[in-house]
């Protein structure tokens, strides 16, 4: 004795399922068509861009043969390089912080919300405080307000990274060094630390790829420079100031150069992510 | 029982978790150079009983410890923790070589991350010494240079005893070390531990119990954290003075 | 051999203890200097202008006269027009990638995905100064609006584009978590592939998926430079979708070097402050969302 059938309207509910699947699928693949664009275009426009003197040769005016990003080449790292050596350590030792002292408590909490708050803050605001903390000081830009602004941008991704990694380290490790005798701080440093040491390199290099592309944080610290310098006491060119200063003049050289170094800088942020990816998909298959 | 020399003495120890008391009022005297083995049902406190002898017990937040724990005439609870884990070395239940470190280190990790500075004919002949006595040179003195977690489960074991070995403990403690080996590297290992007893005191847990029958001197039945019976195996065995201990022998509780 | 000192170790592990707490109270000192150094580089605007700062529409440099509410206005412009840009096609990219693709095609194309996230903004900015402006300008030729070309609308446009991965990948992975019994059972009650998506999948992904929208507006209002680029830099109400403009973060990046007066700087830094304030709410609302996604 069964109790009433419903209609199921297969035919109905079968059209409509392959209208609305076409629909999403379609408006999924559309993206696609501008993004790739925008690859093909850089490597297009920068390619042209790319003679061999073009990343050994310092800025030229406008009009004048030859010019290059030499200077930006280096401030890119320079620059980048300074803050990783001024935000790392606080990073790591904040992240140490968190997995091995602080754990679950109050303040732990509220630094990982400050971390997140920070990480949360535009990066143009960061240049306005880079600005206030060091260039008005000093009364100059220079590589070095760069740096510290960069660095600020670093230190919520390391932080949490560092966290993440160190939390993983299965405790039975600290207790075995604990048991020969070794004292905690030994054991964090000389275990733990290690233990976590690609994870925390991967975090590092995803922070670096990120601040590696970023102009506003440089826009009022290091303001870039017609010639190379390396004291970070001076202003310093960079990457993605050349594109931006270049890109918004009126000069079609220039423009020329800012694809140049458009796509140094992509294929540089693109190497740093696939690295990191990499060795993160190695740590994951590790487990 | 004989008078053997102790090495071992608590007196009235209790070890809280918080509010909770894992261990009440134990008193037990340890003999020296002998293997003795902590039985009990789960959650009966014998982990918690070794973890005070090398004070790892007090790492946990809110862990608490009162009374006396004497190795030979020393209150190890008023030495430096530090102090008292050099001289009480511990085994775990997994296996865990430290991952970043080569066979050689791991042996060495005893000094190495103390930062102590060992000549390497010292170290190599240390790291002899540790390894044969914990039954492993003969297989891995070709491969001291890589990574200890290549190893399989049992020689990972024994290179961790070789490990707690290097920094010359007077007292072993095993906290059940062969319940994740399969039963050849069990059988190792147990061989391995009526070897060593000569040089070292072992006090191992288990729920093992034919384990127990086969390598212990001496065996003490914890329950609900009281030290129930004590005494040479062959006698708590056989012959179990308190119906509880009994209980847990016939397998009425596990 | 030495052994080590009994005792010895106790001052290093507080030492030790003690710089590492230290780190990480430096990163909570950190934020609150942002936002001690914001209020105080900003206090002259903030004393001369008040309140009357968040809705007057004047900003002249010349007359010394501010107000912020241009870019705000161009801010929440852009932003939500690019979120509503980019929200259909980021659902559906997350849906198709998350469920619809076999893993074997769907795991590259995310992968492609996430690289492209990662793309420098000042690159998205070149590359809509010299391709997407010349379109858009061509479209407002067809419409009969003003040529610019630049504009609120371009902007919005490069805005679009540059989210869609992000609030894709968010979403998407938030698709992924979906438990697979929760769809066989649908699927076993014969529920086709779209039924299934509406009725089981949207519903259990909607918090996260919601969270993902969160953030990418996070990252839209702090967006500078493509923005910048592309936006035309006038400092004046925008009359319509068609006009120049500048946003909050534009128009700190185009003048902050060039302001001269104290009250101009202070007054740009108050458009800083603003845009602080604004993304913090954001992102600790997105981080809500998510820690009620987890206690689920």
């Amino acid at each position: 004795m069964t109790g009433e059938t419903y209609p199921t309207h297969e035919k109905r509910r079968g059209f409509k399922n392959k209208v609305i699947i076409g629909v999403i699928v379609i408006l999924a693949l559309l993206p696609a068509i501008p993004l790739f664009l925008i690859l093909i275009n850089i490597l297009k426009e920068g390619l042209r861009a790319l003679s061999p003197g073009f990343l050994f040769h310092l800025p030229k005016p406008p009009g004048e043969e030859g010019g290059g990003i030499s200077n930006a080449l280096v401030g890119t790292f320079f620059i980048v390089g300074l803050s990783v050596i001024i935000g790392v350590p606080i990073s790591i030792l904040a992240g140490v912080y968190l997995s091995e002292y602080g754990k679950d408590s109050k303040l732990a909490e509220v630094i990982r919300i400050s971390a997140d708050v920070l990480q949360g803050v535009p990066s143009i605001v960061i240049g306005i405080v880079a600005y206030a903390w060091v260039v008005r000081p000093m009364g100059h830009f220079s590589a070095l307000s760069g740096s510290v602004a960069l660095a600020l941008m670093m230190i919520p991704v390391v932080v949490r990274t560092t966290e993440e990694v160190l939390r993983l380290v299965p405790d039975i490790l600290r207790e075995a060094s604990l048991a020969l005798g070794v004292p905690y701080w030994r054991t964090v440093l000389k275990v733990v630390l290690p233990t976590g040491m690609v994870g925390v390199t991967t975090g590092i290099l995803i922070a670096v790829a990120r601040i590696a592309g970023e102009t506003a944080p440089l826009l009022f610290t290091a303001f870039g420079n017609q010639f190379m310098t390396w004291n970070p006491m001076e202003p310093m060119n960079a990457l993605p100031l050349v594109i931006f200063n270049y890109a918004t003049s009126p000069y079609e050289d220039w423009w020329r150069q800012a694809w140049g170094a458009a796509v140094v800088l992509t294929f540089m942020v693109l190497g740093l992510n696939v690295l990191s990816r990499l060795l993160a998909r190695r740590i994951a298959g590790e487990k | 029982m004989e008078t053997l020399p102790i090495i071992f003495r608590t007196e009235d120890l209790c070890a809280y978790y918080g509010d909770f008391m894992a261990i009440k009022h134990v008193t037990i005297s340890i003999p020296e150079k002998q293997v003795t083995a902590i039985m009990g049902p789960s959650g009966c406190g014998k982990t918690t009983f070794i973890r005070c002898l090398n004070r790892l017990h007090e790492l946990t937040p809110g862990a608490r410890i009162s009374g006396k724990i004497f190795l030979r005439d020393e209150d190890i609870l008023k030495l430096d923790p530090i102090v008292v884990r050099r001289k009480v070395g511990m085994v775990f239940q997994r296996p865990n070589p430290f991952p970043t470190m080569t066979i050689y280190e791991n042996v060495l990790a005893g000094y190495k991350l103390l930062g102590i500075k060992i000549p390497r004919q010292v170290a190599d002949f240390i790291v002899e010494e540790a390894l044969r006595k914990a039954a492993l040179w003969d297989e891995v003195k070709d491969i001291l240079h890589r990574r200890g977690t290549f190893l399989s489960g049992g020689q990972q074991q024994r290179l961790c005893i070789a490990r707690a070995l290097a920094v010359k403990p007077e007292v072993l403690l095993m906290d059940e070390p062969t319940s994740a080996l399969d039963p050849k590297a069990t059988l190792q290992i147990e061989n391995l531990i009526v070897e060593l007893k000569e040089t070292v005191t072992i006090v191992i847990v288990t729920h093992n119990m034919p384990q127990a029958g086969r390598i212990s001197d001496y065996t003490a039945f914890f329950y609900l954290g009281e030290l129930v019976e004590f005494g040479p195996t062959a006698e708590v065995f056989t012959n179990p003075k308190d119906p509880r201990t009994e209980e847990y022998l016939t397998g009425k509780f596990s | 051999m030495k052994e080590p000192a009994p005792g010895g170790h106790l001052k290093y592990d507080l030492a030790f203890q003690k710089i590492a707490t230290g780190m990480g109270l430096l990163v909570v000192v950190l934020v609150a200097g942002i936002f001690v150094t914001l209020v105080i580089e900003s206090w002259p605007s903030i004393k001369a202008f008040g309140l009357r700062f968040l809705w007057t529409t004047t900003w002249d440099p010349v007359s010394l006269q501010f107000g912020a509410l241009p870019f705000l206005v161009g801010t929440l412009i852009t932003s939500f027009l690019a979120l509503i840009i980019a929200a259909p096609f980021a659902l559906a990219g997350a849906i198709f990638l998350g469920e619809i693709a076999p893993p074997r095609y769907a795991n590259p194309v995310s992968f492609v995905i996430e690289l492209l996230a990662g793309i420098p903004s000042v690159i998205y900015g070149l590359w809509a100064l010299f391709y997407l402006v010349p379109l858009v300008r061509w479209f407002e030729m067809k419409i009969g609006a003003p040529p610019f070309g630049l504009g609120l609308f371009t902007a919005s446009l490069v805005l679009a584009i540059m989210i869609l991965p992000y609030a894709l990948s968010v979403a998407r992975d938030v698709i992924r978590l979906v438990p697979d019994d929760l769809k066989e059972a649908a699927y076993g009650l014969g529920a086709t592939r779209w039924e299934t998506i509406r009725h089981v999948i949207l519903p259990y992904a909607r918090s996260g998926i919601f969270a993902g929208i969160v953030l990418a507006l996070g990252r839209a209002l702090g967006e500078t430079m493509a923005v910048t680029m592309v936006i035309g830099n006038r400092s004046a109400m925008p009359q319509s979708l068609w006009d120049l403009a500048n946003t909050m973060a534009s128009v700190i990046a185009n003048e902050f070097t060039e302001a001269t007066e104290d009250v101009h700087l202070a007054a740009l830094v108050e458009i800083g402050l603003l845009l602080f304030i604004i993304t913090v709410i954001v992102n600790l609302l997105a981080r809500i969302i998510i820690i009620r996604l987890k206690v689920k």
